[in-house]
């Protein structure tokens, strides 16, 4: 076993065996082999094909044919059946679309032979059709297969269903599975394939697998004597750990025992399964995984072995190899980082870690990439335990390296995240120069998480804002075009905040914007902050108040429109920095090509400031134009980008150790500096800014700007819809849906049967009239619930003044998304546009059902697919007051019912959902647990969907 | 779990496709061509893991490949499955080929779609390992083809 293919395989020999086989071989070894010469013809016929066209000819000949003969009267013999499935199966290999012969297979599937049999199953498992009449005549040959105590036929049989894996099958075999599997005159070939048959028909149709009685049996066959049994019946045994591991925590010390007796054997003890003198490799990795499912054995005798396991498994790793065949190393370091994986999931041995450390600190400078690539990603969750961060820290100079010099992207990518995972405020600056000189050659497909990284550690380590403003403006320079809004956005909220770091930063990217061909986003950046700071430095000639505007007006021409946008407000902050500049400036805004350009946007600002410069005093042009205040301090908006990136959960953060409290409540943590939460070219950073100031508040503070931003935010154009209002209103009909600086929204409803009439009520706050007031409201995705509104609004309102809108609503069929109201209107020019959830739900259209305790009861088990039931366990927001908890509850359509739970601190409640289609009947139970301020919600209705919306909808409410 | 294997040639060509989910035909032709963008653009000696495609899941899937000459051999799984271990199974799988078929080649892959099925089946079923030992699943396929010899001689 041990002279192996690979090295056979080399091209030379490869091209001369192929020749070989070619014309001696095949054409006539066919002929006397299996005898199917028509599929070895039809088969060399297609390889011989010229060109692409030849081919999709030959191929539609030959499906003419065997169409032909399945149609014809002939009855066809098991044998050409065969021949003509086996065709198929290689057409479709091809990539051509088989539409017949599913018949014929079912047919094979019944036949004596086994090769007939065989081919049957294959072409079965090949092309799954979910043709219910189909399954139905497959599982009927299943069932006698399985029946048939021929062992190679039940194989076939649950090899089949394995593949096929439907819920018609589960249906059909969940319960017959676990018997073969444990029955003691099952063939061991058969236990296996039962095993896995099992453990697919678990993954599609868990609810109808039930283990109950079989549990303890099934985790026995880890000891079963035939490693191929305890091999496949580990995976089922995992799977089920996994979802049940109370249930199965047995499987522990069985495992604990079984690697014991595998580690501490001879490299001949287990013969067959002694992969290039290594003993079970496969089974010990899986028993590795298995024990991954819990935390470390409590029983101290069981613990004691695994540990001494884990010793061997590390120490194996510094003898000598028995063989210098790659497969010896390989099969010996799967085990090795396994165990590894376990030492880190337990995170307890002090000892074991650093043991783990510095094995994968030798692995990162080995010959062997895979080892490199495994190692640096092993060692990325180890640098998060506090045992061993520090040792992982010791390896940064090779991590360095390899980031510099591996040839493979996906090596080099370990690298990066390595690094990101062991920085902390000892290296940060180290790391951040590394990521930062790396970037300038880095393969593009890492760039942009690159740009984040960095622009994350530079912020969470940063000790001196100089440093950081440096990194960022660098990271900028080298790699403009992966530096998302977020990022700049970043620097700017951090530049404002922060009044050590301003003149230092409008020096550098003073400097930075010197460059004759500088990023775009170099230029918002310049433009904002020298719009803020520019007077910081406007003491050295070198930095005049004039030479920045020449500076940033050179680079005017080369710039899209919304950073075009952004620099004409810089330069009406320059006119209030700066009075010298307004000759210089009012001409440039004065000129055709700003105050007739075809852009509105850029035409608005130009004739707007050029009469705001020239009519405004300087009194209020300093109001207006005032600094910035400083922005309420949130999370960055970075870091939750890189986790949308990577996806949750795939890529190890660094913790950030001081929390942000976001103190306002519409979610900016998603938003830039200001409502420039798009990329819209009226939302730049100080457009907005000086747009509202204008008309409504000429006397604002600092703060009252804010105030205006943070209300304004989903005024922005194409605005993020807000649902802090929907939630209120699940168990209420009446109430302000929303209320900003501008504007109030109330709403009053009321709703009967499927159908539903809600009042709208929009106030303008200000004194100004509201233009072009429209809105529409939309059912996002199909049409679930039916709206509509009587008539459009009037599209003036007055200062002050409120206007009304009537909705009726049908309730079609049940639905989750709520619809929106989009409202658009102008106010002091600025276009407002706002969106927001309706709450109109799924429980509006309930009709409370009053029932006596033994009906619910009854009913509750009727609706016992787990499917129909949905539960959420959760902290309490709100007190856990009774009186408040009933009115919520009928508020929220039920009916609540007495005397029906046995105990007297839970709520249940029933209820008729009426939709134009169906009722759909729920029951509700609330079970509080006041010493832990925590609620178990139970739902069960006649329809999934329901109880997993109303369950998501209701465990925000209490 | 093992979610697709994948045997192509140098040039993309597939030799043997086995889903262990399902996907539409069209769905498993991209996947088998994008696949093989990925694998055949790298250098040989570099690592043999990498990220999945975007059809086949993402980075939550990682492909483990090993190039012989004219073929590709790949699997695709999720992060379950040790990544050294399944080179080990590839390894297994193409000396268990070359056993059945003695001095395996491109050819008998081709031409013996059905069997290359067969012996895929006796290690991995539903996507899962039923079998690492290479004696084991050669004494079944044996077993099978004495029982199709048996049929063919009446």
């Amino acid at each position: 076993a041990d002279v192996i293919a690979t090295a056979r395989w080399t091209n030379q020999r490869r091209a001369a065996l192929s020749q070989r086989k070619e014309a001696y071989a095949y054409m006539p070894a066919v002929s006397k082999g299996d005898g199917m010469r028509g599929l070895a013809v039809f088969i060399s016929d297609i390889r011989n094909c010229k060109s692409k066209e030849a081919e999709i000819k030959r191929i539609n000949k030959e499906l003419a044919n065997i169409r032909s003969k399945f149609k014809g009267d002939k009855a066809l013999d098991g044998y050409s059946k065969k021949k003509y499935v086996c065709k198929l199966l290689f057409i479709f290999l091809l990539g051509h679309d088989i539409d017949f012969g599913h018949m014929e297979a079912v047919n094979l599937l019944s036949s004596n032979k086994y090769t007939e049999k065989q081919i049957g199953y294959l072409f079965i498992s090949v092309l799954v059709n979910s043709n219910s009449e189909l399954i139905r005549l497959i599982n009927n040959a299943i069932k006698n297969d399985l029946s048939s105590r021929n062992p190679t036929f039940m194989c076939l049989a649950l090899h089949c269903i394995a593949n096929v894996g439907s819920r018609e099958m589960a249906e059909a075999f969940a319960s017959e599975i676990p018997r073969i599997l444990v029955a003691g005159d099952t063939m061991d070939s058969v236990k296996q394939s039962a095993a896995l048959c099992l453990l697919r028909l678990y993954k599609t149709s868990p609810d109808l697998v039930l283990m109950g009685e079989w549990t303890s049996r099934v985790v026995h066959l880890l000891n079963d004597q035939h490693m191929g049994v305890v091999t496949a019946a580990i995976s089922l045994i995992t799977c089920l750990s996994q979802k049940n591991p109370d249930e199965f925590k047995t499987c522990v010390s069985l495992a604990v025992s079984r690697l014991s007796r595998i580690v501490s054997s001879a490299s001949t003890d287990l013969q067959d399964y002694t992969y290039y003198f290594v003993p079970a490799p496969w089974l010990s990795c899986k028993l590795l995984r298995l024990l991954q499912c819990y935390p470390p054995p409590e029983d101290g005798a069981v613990k004691g072995r695994l540990v001494e396991c884990l010793e061997t498994i590390l120490n194996k790793a510094q003898e000598p190899p028995k063989s210098k065949k790659v497969q010896h190393s390989n099969a010996k370091n799967a085990i090795l980082f396994e165990a590894i994986s376990l030492i880190i999931h337990y995170d307890s041995e002090p000892n074991l870690l650093v043991r783990a450390c510095n094995q994968l600190g030798q692995f990162l400078q080995h010959r062997e990439t895979n080892l490199r690539y495994l190692a640096l990603e092993s060692m990325c969750t180890l640098a998060s335990s506090e045992f061993s961060h520090e040792a992982v820290k010791t390896h940064i100079e090779t991590v360095i390296n390899a980031l510099k010099t591996e040839r493979d992207v996906s090596v080099r990518q370990r690298a990066a995240d390595l690094l990101y995972a062991m920085c902390d405020r000892s290296n940060a600056k180290q790391i951040v120069a590394e990521m930062l000189s790396y970037l300038e050659t880095a393969d593009y497909s890492i760039r942009e998480e690159m740009v984040l990284k960095v622009a994350i550690l530079a912020e969470k380590y940063a000790v001196d804002y100089s440093w950081y403003v440096d990194t960022i403006l660098n990271l900028i320079r080298i790699a403009g075009d992966y530096v998302s809004e977020e990022v700049w956005y970043r620097v700017i909220q951090i530049v404002i905040n922060r009044d050590d770091v301003q003149g230092y930063a409008a020096k550098t990217v003073f400097e930075a914007l010197q460059a004759p061909a500088c990023h775009e986003n170099m230029v918002k950046v310049g433009g904002y902050i020298l719009g803020e700071f520019g007077n910081l430095i406007a003491g050295d000639p070198r930095s005049s108040p004039l030479v920045q505007f020449n500076l940033l007006h050179s680079k005017f021409h080369l710039c899209s429109v919304p950073t075009r946008a952004l620099l004409l407000s810089a330069y009406i902050k320059f006119i209030n920095l700066f009075p010298e500049t307004k000759a210089t400036i009012q001409e440039v805004l004065r000129c055709d090509s700003q105050i007739r350009n075809s852009d509105v946007e850029l035409q608005q600002r130009a004739v707007e400031y050029l009469k705001l410069s020239s009519i405004a005093s300087t009194d209020v042009l300093a109001t207006v134009l005032e600094e910035m205040p400083p922005f309420p301090e949130r999370e960055s908006s970075i870091l939750a980008k890189l986790k949308k990136k990577k996806g949750p959960g795939a890529v190890s953060v660094p913790e950030l150790d001081d929390k942000r409290e976001g103190g306002e409540l519409n979610g900016g943590g998603d938003r830039g500096p200001d409502t420039a939460s798009t990329p819209s070219p009226s939302a730049d950073l100080l457009g907005i800014r000086s747009a509202a100031p204008i008309g409504a508040t000429p006397t604002s503070t600092g703060s009252l700007l804010v105030d205006v931003f943070s209300e304004a935010g989903p005024a922005a154009p194409s605005a993020a819809v807000n649902d802090d209002g929907f939630l209120r209103f699940v168990c209420k009909n009446n109430g302000v849906l929303f209320e900003n600086q501008l504007l109030q929204i109330g709403i009053k409803s009321e709703y009967r049967q499927n159908l539903g009439r809600m009042y709208l009520f929009y106030g303008n706050k200000t004194s100004v009239q509201f233009a072009s007031f429209t809105t529409t409201v939309s059912c996002p995705g199909e049409l679930q619930s039916h709206i509509l509104s009587t008539k459009p609004v009037e599209p003036l309102v007055e200062g002050g003044a409120q206007i009304q809108q009537v909705l009726n609503i049908e309730c079609l069929t049940d639905f989750s998304e709520a619809p929106l109201l989009n409202i658009k209107f102008r106010y002091g020019g600025a276009l407002q546009n706002l969106s927001l959830k309706l709450p109109v739900t799924i429980n509006k259209f309930f009709q409370p059902t009053e029932m006596t305790s033994h009906d619910f009861f009854q009913r509750w088990k009727q609706l016992s697919q787990p499917q129909q039931e949905a539960q959420k366990i959760f902290k309490a927001n709100h007190g856990m007051d009774t009186e408040v908890l009933k009115a919520k509850l009928l508020g929220l359509g039920t009916a609540l019912l007495d005397d029906v739970d046995p105990n007297p601190e839970n709520y249940v409640c029933a209820g008729v959902i009426q939709t134009k289609g169906q009722q759909v009947g729920c029951l509700l139970r609330l079970e509080p647990n006041g010493q832990a301020q925590m609620y178990r919600l139970t739902l069960r209705c006649s329809k999934d969907s329901v109880s997993m919306r109303l369950c998501e909808l209701l465990a925000q409410q209490f | 779990m093992i979610k697709a294997i994948l045997i192509f040639n140098n040039h993309g060509k597939p030799r043997l496709s086995k889903f262990y989910e399902h996907y539409s035909e069209d769905t498993e032709q991209q996947i088998i061509r994008e696949t093989f963008h990925l694998v055949s653009k790298r250098d040989e000696n570099v690592c043999n893991f990498l990220e999945g495609g975007m059809l086949i899941g993402g980075s939550d899937y990682r492909l483990i490949y090993r190039h012989y000459a004219t073929l590709y051999f790949v699997f695709c799984v999720d992060s379950s499955e040790s990544e050294l271990g399944i080179l080990d199974l590839i390894q297994v799988f193409v000396e268990t080929l070359d056993k059945c078929f003695e001095n395996v080649c491109e050819l008998d892959l081709i031409f013996h779609v059905d069997k290359v099925h067969n012996i895929l089946a006796e290690m991995v079923m539903g996507g899962m390992v039923l079998e690492t030992n290479m004696n084991e699943i050669i004494t079944q396929v044996d077993s099978q083809n004495k029982m199709e010899k048996s049929e063919q001689s009446p």
